[in-house]
This record gives structure tokens, sequence and C-alpha cells, in this order.
């Protein structure tokens, strides 16, 4: 049950996705139980904070360039980017409220 | 939704889901909070070869889903979420889920335990960037590279086998000679070529943190004193168990190593409380005893309600 508001990502693109404004990336798997665990909550913060960010997916099994630039190791993960630049990095699962209070920190 | 329930039951693994599917055929529409980690350690492992009644395994989230659903099917309602606290000083008890207040005039505690960390500090500082609790989550990002487990139970052994057909090398370290695991996990360890053991072994320290990844392990030998360096770019612990009773601290009798207490059954220390499964289970620890003890729960809990359990 993807949001649509949830952006699929790849190596090709992934530069370009995350050069400006806020955005949240989900590194995830198909065998990745946790992950599915975590992807309703991506998808609600997608919902709720759309137009101020941008929530994105990247499947580590089909682009295996980006997750090692940001030595992932493990996943779930997810990236916030702020301009290109990377702000937080959340491993594992993670409760809605506290992701909310990494998002909003850097959206003022 | 009816927040006044007669039964509430915290956790989804087996224990949790048994217990429910128990009291639903019961007609008590027990409501399960299934919790952050819903469907417990199971969801974590890959074949599970000894539930009875699939002689050729069953894949773990598989075996989730089908409790689930069973469960569901007899009228058990399932909510996300975990529960934040708990008063359990008076009937109903009460329980709060995010900003949500639910009362149960009975509670099954199911909420199992969670995987140890070495408590070096390091190890959590490096989670997620070369440790892990979990090979079938992150295993794969050490393909063709050269890993270590730390442990010597089932669960170590396991992990380690699960490992051997991504990593060039496995390293079980173990800090006795011998292992606590199961002998048909043994034999299965021993016979893969590319796993090896180092005894009477502990991990002092995890390098390098300044560079954000793991380089390798720092080693004593509890035996000789000797410490000694060894080059992974990967560590899987798997040194047991801690029961996840925080919530509950200070209103439920536990034993001096973190267990919920029961005693008669599933019964606690309040009457109408009652635990199933890992929380309470430190000896044993298998999917098919806590399903059994997330059984005894749901029928303790049925008597209780109808007056005659106590």
């Amino acid at each position: 049950m993807a949001s649509e508001k949830v952006k699929t990502v790849t190596d090709a693109d992934f530069g370009d996705s995350v050069k400006s404004g806020l955005v949240l990336v989900d590194f995830w798997a198909e065998w990745c139980a946790p992950c599915r665990r975590l992807e309703p909550t991506v998808n609600q913060l997608a919902e709720e904070y759309n137009g101020r960010l941008t929530v994105a997916k990247m499947n580590v099994d089909e682009n295996p360039a980006t997750p090692p630039t940001y030595m992932i190791r493990g996943i779930p993960t997810l990236l916030l980017f702020k301009d290109g630049d990377l702000k937080e990095t959340v491993v594992g699962l993670a409760d809605k409220a506290e992701l909310a209070r990494m998002i909003d920190k850097h959206l003022s | 939704m009816n927040s006044d329930r007669q039964v509430i039951i915290i956790g989804s693994g087996p224990a949790g889901l048994t217990a429910a599917l128990y009291a639903a055929r019961a007609n008590l529409t027990p409501l399960v909070i299934e919790g952050f980690e819903a469907g417990g350690q199971l969801m974590l492992t890959t074949m599970v070869e000894n539930w009875p009644g699939f002689r050729d395994g069953i894949m773990g989230p598989d075996l989730m889903a089908e409790l689930r659903a069973q469960a569901q099917r007899f009228g058990a309602e399932i909510i996300q979420g975990d529960v934040t606290s708990v008063d359990l000083s008076k009937r109903p008890f009460t329980l709060k889920v995010s900003d949500k207040t639910f009362t149960a005039q009975a509670l099954i505690i199911a909420t199992g335990a969670s995987a140890k960390w070495l408590e070096l500090g390091v190890d959590k500082k490096l989670s997620g960037r070369g440790v892990s609790t979990c090979a079938t989550c992150d295993g794969f990002f050490f393909k063709g590279r050269p890993v270590a487990v730390v442990g010597g139970g089932d669960t170590a052994l396991e992990e380690a086998i699960y490992l051997s057909k991504l990593a060039t090398h496995v390293t079980v370290i173990h800090r006795r000679d011998t292992l606590r695991a199961s002998k048909v996990m043994q034999d299965k360890a021993m016979a893969t070529p590319n796993i090896s053991f180092v005894w009477n072994t502990e991990v002092v320290d995890i390098k390098d943190p300044a560079k954000g990844e793991v380089t390798a392990l720092v080693l004593k030998n509890n035996q000789t004193g000797e410490t000694s360096d060894m080059a992974v770019d990967g560590v899987f612990i798997a040194i047991g168990h801690t029961p996840n009773t925080a919530l509950f601290k200070g209103q439920v009798a536990l034993e001096d190593n973190g267990y919920i207490r029961t005693e008669r059954g599933s019964r606690t220390s309040i009457p109408g409380v009652f635990a199933a499964g890992d929380v309470q289970d430190h000896i044993y620890r298998q999917a098919v005893t806590a399903a059994g003890s997330g059984c005894m729960a749901a029928i303790d809990a049925e008597r209780f309600l109808s007056g005659t359990g106590q």
C-alpha cells in the first residue's frame, strides 16, 4: 500500500532527487521485515508533510551504488537531506512522533 | 472501536496471538495492541523448522501472518502502536497508546524479549554501520565480506549459517569453550566450511567509530588475558535477550533477572494480569512454548473474568 506521495528513486536520479528542499529517503528491500513495518509510518509522513517535505524510497536490491556512498549496512535506514546535504541518519525502526520532531527541526 | 474491553493483550508474537485466538473463541472480543515490533522475533527469522505440523518448515513471517489472520477470523481486534504507559493499581486496568486510552478487566502481557547488545557503547553507535542483531535484515550488505557472530546459542549459530551463504567467512566468537546451541544446529554449523570458531573469547572493543564503520574487533581471550585484533566488516550480536518489562516496573513482580514472575500457570502478582511468552520465560524461549503459554493465559483470563479462576 504505497502512498502515491512517496517517490521512487534510483541510483541514476538520486543526486538530482535530493539536491533541493527537504528530502527524506527510505532505504528498503522486499525481504526486510522491519522495512515493511516502517512503511506505513513513512507513508503517513509523506501525506502529512505534503508540499513541505519530499519523501522517497530506494530499493537497495535494485540500486547497489547509492547505499555504500552513505555507508548503509543495515535497513531500514532513513536519510534526511536539506538542499543536498545529509542532515540526519536514522537506522532501524523509529517512532512517527520522533521522526516528525526530527523533520520539524529542519523545516524552520 | 470500543476502548473499554474485557481483555487486552499487549504484544503480537506467538504468545500474544495465541492468547488472542483463544480469548476470541471464548467470545471475549480481545483487543491486541501489536506494538512496534509487531509479530515479534519470528518476523526476523527465515525458516522455522521446529513448529509442529510443518514437516518442511514454515517461514517465520508467514507463520505470524497465519496466526494473526486466524485470531482475527474469530473476532480479535488488532491495533498498531506501542503501549506508552499502564496503570495496574486498580481494575479496570488503564493503558495508554500515544494519546488514546483503553481500559481492560483482564490484561495479558506478551511483550516478549529483545536482542541484547554488548554494552560497549560503541556497538550501539555502530548499529546499522556494521553492527547488527539481525542477520536476515542486514546480511545482504556483507556479500563477499568477512563477518563475525558473537554468541554460542541457537540464535548465534542460526545467524552464522545464514551469513555463511553471503559472507566470505563467518567467525563465531564465544566466551566459553562449549556451545549452548542444540546438537542439530552445532552439527550444521560445524559442517559449514566457511564457519570457524574462536573459543573463550570476548569482544572488548569495536573499531572504528571515527570512520563510522566496522573495520575490526578487539578480542580478549578470557583464559590467557591476551588481546588481539580481528579484521571484519560486520559483526552480528547474538548473546541473548532482555525481557521487555520496562512498562511494568514497580507494578508487577519481576524475577531477579528481570523476567515477569508467573505462578499457577500465567498468573502474575496482580489478580487479573497474566503473562505469556518470552517476557516470563527465560528457560525454553521457543515459538511453540510461547504459543502454549499464550493459550494458558487466555484460559486463565477467561476463568478469572467468570469469577471461577482465582
